[in-house]
């Protein structure tokens, strides 16, 4: 054998943990720094949003506002804001695809597989950047919905319990999405795909209307789909129990969207990571 | 045999679809500690996947690859910290700075923050870019972005630096900044493996050479080996398209060694054991057959001949995309229009 200059120490367990921290913090940077660096689109990616909320409460909003139980205190925007926030926290978790995609048509991930590195850190890293990017996206979007009249119904508590479900909701979705990037591989058939994804989901759950405004044969699914289960969650959080439908608790909402939280986070993580480990440019 | 820094042995990767493609096919290669040492095959010979497999990004079908002793399937975490990979797409960031690129591939080396800096900051004064060290990478140059690769390679000491093309693309004087910063590092101890279309590249830094082709090891040895291998001085000849066949038949009965029909560029290749006289023979005998050639060229094997010797084609053959794979063989004939061949 001829294991001779410099041999590296293999790493003890304490020593792994403290270096795999240490790598994922090094990416988290390195993706900020971009998103810095790059801030047209960031403001560009918060404009969607925004339009949104104005376009939604002044053209919908009169439509819509009869629909609307008690609790959302006779105005639209209080119960769109909380199903925005969940639309655009999964919004924020597909940037992780594109990002990934990136990343390897530019040779960055054969780069990183090639370094001494903890296999997980550039997925945990973009998946942690991709979340910086939604909180900010996320109270962007409610301080425009506090400038045209959203108000909080229940407590500042319920407000930051709604915003961080919200993000961790998003955060889960990001793991699937960095599976997609690396199995995709083009940014732009990424970004198709998302728009594909997300926008039927949003729209056939109870982030616009209430799902049981909708017609009887899409009612089952559009009344227990992960993104009405994440909207109901911020939705009981901000407005309180007379925000969600019969049957339906705050508590109940919250722990079923940690749930799918988890799960997607469970299911995916390791799949990702795998795939990962296997992706050469 | 111990000495050995790369140590590959029966290697196969087959890449599955339809029709599978060998890309590795029993390959064997061993390689001693310092020095460059060139890896040269055409297109698709399986040079990048030789590289992706010693690099770790890339598990073999079997067969074993050993860089420093260390099995690189068994303990790709060790490989990793021992080697500094370049590909073939300089893979740095561009909205980072050049000082920002480096200093993070050494806290993924495993560098505490203000090691990987200071360090970051003695290779950009090594390669040349400390002027430029605060500048987003988006205003360097092809030239730059590549040395700035190649210091990101460096910062972990690697014992094997990996250089896949490292020149691809670059202009000429570019090409020999890299090479001399290379040539510099082999002088301070490190092992390069270098993959190259650009046979001049291979010359100049390449202390051993080996041929690859279809997957396996055609040849291997210093340059100067390979070309005693292919022979002495050789003829080439340009002729009229319609006095080909009639000129290679010529010059098939002249001698013992035969010619060859270099198609893609248009020429004929007559090993010259007697040099001049060989070439006033061959002249003497087409004008005889009628056949006036267009450019006659008496010269020293160079690696390119090796290479068609070897594997029956051109190192390169102008393809039109890509980078102008054209290395010193070509320098006097760049009279002749690039892609004659048909």
């Amino acid at each position: 054998m001829n294991a001779t200059a410099a041999t590296p120490t293999v790493p003890t367990v304490p020593g792994a943990l403290a270096r795999a921290v240490s790598d994922i913090a090094v990416i988290t940077r390195r993706n900020l720094l971009f998103t810095l660096r790059l801030p047209q689109v960031l403001v560009l990616s918060s404009i969607m949003p925004v339009i949104f909320i104005v376009m939604f409460t002044y053209v919908f909003g009169g439509a819509i506002q009869g629909a609307l139980p008690p609790a959302a205190a006779g105005r639209y925007v209080n119960w769109l804001i909380p199903g925005l926030l969940a639309q655009f926290a999964l919004f924020g978790g597909s940037g992780t695809a594109s990002g990934l995609a990136e990343d390897l048509a530019k040779g960055a991930i054969d780069r990183f597989r090639s370094l001494p590195m903890a296999g997980a850190a550039v997925l945990a890293g973009r998946t942690l950047s991709d979340l910086a990017r939604s909180a900010v996206t996320l109270t962007l979007m409610l301080a425009v919905g506090y400038g045209i009249g959203f108000r909080p119904q229940t407590s500042l508590g319920g407000l930051l319990g709604a915003l961080a479900v919200g993000l961790l909701f998003g955060y889960a979705w990001s793991w699937v999405m960095a599976l997609v990037g690396l199995a995709v591989r083009s940014a732009e058939a990424v970004q198709a795909a998302t728009y594909l994804v997300v926008f039927p989901l949003a729209f056939t759950s109870s982030v616009f209307v209430p799902a049981q405004t909708m017609p009887g044969w899409l009612q089952p699914f559009a009344a227990n789909q992960p993104v009405t289960v994440a909207t109901n969650a911020l939705r009981g959080l901000v407005l309180g129990q007379g925000a969600l439908p019969p049957g339906r608790t705050v508590a109940g909402q919250v722990a079923l969207a940690l749930v799918w939280a988890a799960a997607m986070i469970a299911v995916f993580a390791p799949l990702a990571v795998h795939t990962y480990r296997r992706t050469v440019r | 045999m111990d000495d050995a820094i790369i140590k590959v042995e029966g290697l196969v990767k087959v890449f599955g679809g339809k029709v599978p493609v060998r890309a590795l096919d029993g390959l064997d290669l061993t390689m001693e500690r310092g020095g460059v040492y060139g890896l040269l095959g055409p297109n698709g010979a399986g040079k990048t996947t030789l590289i992706r497999v010693l690099t770790t990004l890339l598990p073999a079908d079997a067969g074993s690859a050993r860089i420093t002793g260390v099995d690189v399937r068994q303990h790709p975490e060790q490989v990793r910290a021992r080697i500094g990979l370049a590909g073939q797409y300089a893979a740095v960031d561009d909205h980072l700075t050049g000082l920002e690129n480096v200093e993070l591939v050494g806290r993924l080396y495993g560098l505490p923050r203000r090691q990987a800096r200071r360090r970051a900051g003695e290779l950009l004064e090594r390669i040349g870019l400390t002027a430029a060290a605060d500048r987003q990478v988006k205003t360097y140059s092809g030239g730059m972005r590549r040395r700035l690769d190649l210091a990101a390679c460096l910062v972990g000491r690697p014992q094997v630096l990996v250089l896949d093309e490292p020149t691809a693309g670059l202009d000429p004087a570019s090409r020999r900044d890299l090479w001399a910063l290379v040539g510099d590092l082999v002088e301070g101890g490190t092992t390069v493996l270098l993959t190259t279309q650009y046979l001049e590249e291979a010359d100049q830094l390449a202390h051993r050479i080996a041929v690859i082709d279809h997957g396996r090891l055609v040849s291997e040895g210093t340059p100067d080996q390979l070309k005693d291998r292919v022979g002495g001085a050789v003829l080439e000849l340009t002729v009229p398209d319609d006095d080909r066949a009639r000129a290679l038949s010529t010059l098939h009965t002249m001698q013992a060694e035969d010619p060859t029909d270099d198609q893609h560029r248009g020429r004929i290749v007559l090993p010259a054991p007697d040099g001049a006289r060989t070439l006033t023979q061959a002249l003497r005998r087409l004008d005889a057959a009628g056949v006036t050639p267009e450019d006659v060229a008496l010269r020293k094997p160079t690696l390119d001949d090796v290479f068609l010797a070897l594997t029956g084609h051109r190192a390169t053959t102008p393809t039109g995309n890509g980078p102008r794979p054209r290395g010193g063989a070509d320098r006097h004939r760049q009279q002749q229009p690039e892609g004659a061949a048909r």
